[in-house]
């Protein structure tokens, strides 16, 4: 006979954090359409574009090389941004945000668990692209602290971007949306389509957009071994605390 | 036993818009007792348990859940609570037993999930995923996650709404343990057998208001009503002659007769003896007590809203 006599209590928040962290990430890795834009679309984009000569490259080596770095982007903005948004839209719509709300959990650090989820899925997808470009036969150069410091503020930005759809708009307007701006980010954000073939006054605005800032940084270090990207990174850091400020300031947990 | 409630609502007002939810109520919880809040549709039910919760902010008045201000003391609270929401609260991809098993991980000394597991039926569908589960096993499973950490204090909004009859049972049963334990439960329902069953106290909410408040024997009170059939058409005024003051006789249908008053042996021996006396037989007679239905619709009307 099970003995319900109280015994309140909250877990310690080591735990607490390393439990939600791992239920987030199961929750994504086992949505069959997360996986499809974080892992399938990246991965045909790259094999596709690399082999078959549809898009006009730039700049030095192989196809792959201009490519890998865009993909990394666009992996970045997948996870971060878009399944992101989509998933953390539909917990909220099903009152999850709401129930975990009760718990002992505090909002850091669910909020920190939705990072590590997708910091976890990140390397997941770094892993597997780099992988496969490096079987195309993809040479990266650079600092690789320079990437990380590119790939953790693309994070950050398109993180507070997510949320701050997600807790504003209703879960079937996030989900239309996050879709609609990773398509048009897509084409338009430098990731497979050098940001050179647009007309220099639409360029220099679509400069300013996080994707480019991202995939245009990773390009001037992994594919021309520059140094850091320190304007990149700028645009970046910006994006990130307007993005973040703004979530925190209008999320609506109900 | 605490002397201090478990809860304690004083003059709680919320508005949402123009539109004001709660208006006004008084509710004091003792410890350890199982209350049922009772209110038709819209009445302020989950809008007051919601408060008590911590999700909303009062607009004016005080609540006090064990002592503490629900939204300032937020974080000392909500380990000592447990939570049922009406409907939702689980990743539409998460699997019965895994969410249960998840938040039992947020808590100290959580229960033994298997057990509970046991307990509520939700082994058959443990690997179930939560989009998939019936409606009674995704209300059986918020019910396991509100009990999980071992709260002093559940609110369970709902929570036999749309169960078959066992399932229904078996959260009666669960909550007759969690008060032998010492739990103290909160809960809103529209079943009055349920409230019967149940409760220690009723509180009966209309408008955003507590409107009644009491053991559900000291609402349904001592009147009683005495029913028999007849030929139709009897002189109800002589039948009044003889009953004490106060005691109302009416003819709802005809040839259907009911006697309301405080109901003793001489009362019914007064009303058998002038139908003898008539010479009529007092068909399918009946005494009835006041049902917690009858108070509640006295209290809350009869039309629909």
């Amino acid at each position: 006979m099970t003995d319900f006599a109280p015994r309140p209590g909250a877990a310690p928040v080591g735990r607490m954090l390393l439990a939600q962290t791992a239920l987030e990430t199961r929750m994504l890795l086992r949505n069959g359409e997360q996986l499809l834009l974080t892992v399938v679309i990246p991965t045909v984009l790259l094999v596709l574009f690399s082999t078959v000569d549809v898009v006009a490259v730039d700049g030095p080596g192989n196809r792959v090389d201009f490519l890998a770095p865009g993909l990394l982007a666009l992996a970045v903005m997948s996870t971060a941004f878009t399944g992101q948004a989509i998933a953390t839209g539909f917990e909220r719509r099903y009152g999850v945000l709401k129930r975990l709300g009760a718990t002992p959990l505090p909002r850091w650090t669910l909020l920190t668990a939705k990072t590590g989820c997708v910091l976890v899925t990140e390397a997941l997808q770094v892993a597997l692209l780099s992988a496969i470009a490096l079987a195309l036969g993809w040479s990266p150069h650079g600092n690789p602290l320079a990437v990380a410091a590119l790939l953790v503020l693309g994070t950050a930005a398109f993180s507070g971007l997510g949320l701050l759809m997600a807790g504003t708009l209703r879960a079937e307007a996030t989900l239309a949306a996050a879709n609609l701006v990773f398509i048009l980010l897509l084409l338009a954000g430098g990731v497979v389509v050098p940001l050179s073939k647009f007309p220099g006054a639409v360029r220099s605005v679509l400069e300013l957009l996080p994707i480019s800032a991202l995939s245009d940084g990773l390009r001037s270090v992994l594919q021309h071994g520059a140094g850091v990207p320190w304007s990149d990174l700028g645009i970046l850091a910006a994006w990130a605390v307007l993005g973040l400020a703004a979530a925190a300031r209008f999320f609506r947990w109900e | 036993m605490h002397a201090d409630p478990a809860v304690e609502v004083t003059g709680l007002v919320k508005r949402y818009g123009s539109k004001t939810a709660v208006d006004g109520l008084d509710l004091t919880i003792a410890r350890g007792t199982v209350t049922a809040v009772l209110g038709p549709n819209g009445a302020g039910k989950t809008t007051t348990v919601e408060t008590c919760e911590g999700y909303r902010r009062p607009d004016a008045g005080t609540v006090r859940v064990l002592g503490l201000d629900p939204v300032r003391h937020a974080a000392e609270l909500r380990p000592r609570i447990g939570v049922m929401l009406q409907s939702g609260g689980v990743y539409a991809g998460a699997r019965a037993v895994e969410m249960l098993k998840h938040t039992a991980k947020l808590y100290a000394d959580p229960l033994d999930v298997p057990s509970l597991v046991e307990r509520l039926g939700l082994d058959s569908c443990g690997r179930t995923t939560y989009r998939r589960l019936s409606g009674g096993q995704q209300q059986r499973l918020a019910l396991a996650m509100a009990v999980v950490g071992r709260p002093e204090l559940v609110f369970l909004d709902e929570p036999t709404a749309g169960l078959d009859p066992q399932a229904r049972r078996a959260t009666w049963d669960l909550i007759a343990d969690l008060r032998r334990d010492g739990v103290t439960v909160v809960l809103t329902t529209h079943h009055m057998d349920e409230a019967e069953h149940l409760a220690d106290d009723v509180a009966i909410v209309d408008r955003g208001r507590v409107i009644a408040h009491g053991t559900v024997d000291a609402l349904r009170g001592t009147d009683s009503t005495l029913r028999f059939d007849g030929p139709a058409g009897l002189d109800l005024g002589e039948l009044r002659k003889v009953l004490p003051d106060g005691a109302a006789v009416t003819e709802p249908t005809p040839g259907s007769y009911r006697v309301e008053a405080a109901l003793d042996a001489s009362l019914l021996a007064a009303v058998t003896g002038w139908c003898a006396g008539a010479g009529v037989m007092p068909d399918k007679l009946a005494v009835q007590r006041r049902s917690l239905e009858d108070v509640f619709l006295d209290l809350t009307g009869r039309e629909l809203r």
